[in-house]
């Protein structure tokens, strides 16, 4: 089995976030970066289908040159191999050019499943997997946390408000991956090893066929607005005391209960 | 010259979404800035009388695909039928609901339409005669104002933050096939989880806990608080990879980014991952042992005891003012 995965590097989920005086980008002098957490989900899906039924794990992602290191550990965990499309006029890529790009690339090597995460938690945007799979014209299914595969037959679950659906579709499809999917492993060190000896294929925009324009932008970055102070309740020492006050000040102050 | 704001009414079970509403209203509101109508699109079978329930909250037109592949909802289906219309009448705007399936279809629409999208917006305003939509990044942690150069210009738009305003329109129905072809995905099976349970994106009021419940039965006040308040029950990540509550409840940058009108945090001393999904939050309510814990600088209404006190003693105050 062919199996891809697209990775995104972002910043981690402990970074603070500060934005740049002009509000055009945020800054990002000491963000230590990781693999996406939903990708590592779709990276250990793809790996478990390897082992399964054989084939190979490529991943592609895109991003500027330190995202060499998350294709790196993807290999470390037991990819193939991968493609970095690394292209100026694609780092502010929205999320029809970025599937645009990652379609692209993806048309280079052959697949019969596709993994994404269901979102990268930097944008947060929810959209490239579906994206590529219009693009490529295969179904997809969104927000997987159960995957099972017969054939060419899928079946996935995906959690809706108060349920979940088994969606059934075939292969060739993309699966974007979320939380409860799975377990993802961690790179052993001889993996780490083996991993720098792996092929990368470097693609820019021009190599692939794409203009990199994107269809929407993000005008302004701001702070989050900022929250009043709020009030230490101590009125009574007891915790029925507190307890009391707080019921009180929702009912009466805040009015939500 | 694309004109007009639609949105994509949600329906499942034979009932519209409260978000659909939500979006009709903020459709309405840019509408009427803009002098333009309001076209709504429903797909389903069935669906045609909840047209007149559309347009209560300002919809000119509900755009009716009535077929039995329309139902239950599949990707595929609902993107093929929504691009046809829209492709069809060409509007300036388009709103869905940042639900789980309004996630779903907008993002597979953004790929047929080849066009732009905001996701999961908590405010959207017109600008220079355009959509300028606000929305939060990084999980809170910055905003963006996002500007669309493609038509139809998209945002989802987060459930429960924007205001369900009355204003009846005609709500003309028209009726259109859906060209659907041959189904590529289908639902084998629906699981649904227990009865009443409230989902954490959609609920006004969450009672969430943390690594300060000490385990899985700890959340038993939690519940009892919950239910009170109709609230839905929330877990920190720490209480989600510790296997006490379901990945479905968990409330931060890897799990659900919520916005209810009161999140009350107990146990969780307020990791930046936590913070940043629930810092949208109408009122913050901490209760939390430590008094150093980061998520009293986020609290409106902080408690520093021990919440196993606590929130029995609230349980009660509550019952008190609801009786």
């Amino acid at each position: 089995m062919n199996i891809v995965a697209c990775v995104k590097q972002v910043p981690d989920t402990e970074a603070q976030i500060k934005v740049k005086g002009d509000g055009s980008g945020i800054e990002e002098g000491g963000i230590k970066w990781v693999m996406n957490p939903y990708d590592e989900f779709g990276v250990e899906e793809a790996l478990k289908l390897k082992e399964k039924f054989g084939g190979e794990v490529t991943i592609v992602s895109m991003g500027p040159a330190r995202t060499m290191e998350t294709i790196r550990t993807a290999l470390a965990m037991g990819a193939e191999k991968g493609i970095q499309i690394d292209d100026p006029a694609l780092y502010n890529a929205d999320a029809y050019a970025t599937a645009e790009a990652l379609a692209a690339a993806i048309k280079g090597v052959p697949y019969d499943i596709i993994f994404c995460g269901q979102r990268s938690i930097d944008d947060d945007s929810a959209q490239v997997g579906s994206i590529l799979a219009e693009i490529l014209g295969i179904p997809q299914v969104t927000f997987a946390t159960k995957l099972e595969i017969d054939g060419t037959a899928v079946k996935a679950t995906r959690p809706i408000e108060g349920a979940a659906v088994v969606v059934a579709t075939s292969l060739p499809c993309v699966i974007t991956a979320t939380k409860g999917l799975n377990e993802p492993r961690y790179a052993s060190l001889p993996g780490i090893m083996k991993a720098k000896k792996k092929p990368v294929d470097i693609k820019k925009a021009a190599d692939l066929g794409v203009s990199g324009a994107s269809k929407s932008k993000v005008a302004k970055f701001t702070p989050p607005p900022a929250r009043p102070p709020g009030k230490i309740l101590c009125a009574d020492d007891t915790p029925e005391g507190k307890a009391a006050e707080l019921a009180k000040l929702l009912r009466e102050e805040a009015k939500v209960i | 010259m694309a004109k007009g704001v639609w949105i994509v009414a949600e329906q499942r079970d034979g009932a519209l979404r409260k978000v659909s509403f939500e979006l009709a209203s903020a459709a309405r509101k840019l509408a009427d800035q803009l002098g333009e109508e309001v076209g709504a699109v429903l797909c389903g079978s069935g669906v045609e009388a909840m047209a007149a329930e559309l347009a209560k909250y300002g919809v000119d037109k509900v755009y009716v695909a009535d077929n039995a592949a329309l139902e239950p909802y599949t990707t595929d289906a609902h993107a093929t039928a929504v691009a046809k219309i829209v492709k069809e009448n060409d509007p300036a705007i388009l709103f869905l609901g940042a639900s789980a399936q309004g996630k779903d279809l907008s993002a597979s629409l953004v790929g047929k339409l080849a066009t732009g999208m905001a996701t999961d917006c908590t405010d959207v305003k017109i600008a220079d005669g355009k959509l300028c939509a606000i929305r939060p990044m990084y999980a809170g942690k910055c905003f963006g104002e996002i500007v669309i150069d493609a038509f139809p210009q998209m945002a989802s738009l987060r459930p429960n933050v924007f205001p369900i305003v009355e204003c009846a329109k005609a709500g003309a129905v028209v009726k259109f096939d859906a060209g659907l072809g041959e189904a590529k995905t289908k639902v084998a099976e629906v699981l649904k989880e227990a009865a009443g349970k409230i989902d954490v994106a959609e609920a006004n009021v969450i009672v969430s806990g943390g690594r300060g419940m000490k385990g899985p039965e700890g959340y038993a006040i939690l519940e009892e608080l919950a239910g009170l308040l109709g609230a839905a029950v929330g877990a920190s990540r720490a209480a989600v990879d510790a296997g006490w509550r379901p990945q479905a409840d968990q409330v931060g940058q890897t799990g659900k980014v919520v916005s209810p009108n009161l999140y009350i945090a107990c146990g969780i001393s307020g990791a930046i991952q936590h913070l940043a999904g629930m810092s949208s939050s109408k009122y913050i309510v901490a209760i939390n042992k430590d008094a150093e814990a980061p998520i009293f600088a986020r609290a409106d209404y902080g408690i520093v005891d021990d919440l196993f006190k606590v929130v029995p003693a609230l349980t009660q105050e509550v019952k008190k003012l609801l009786a």
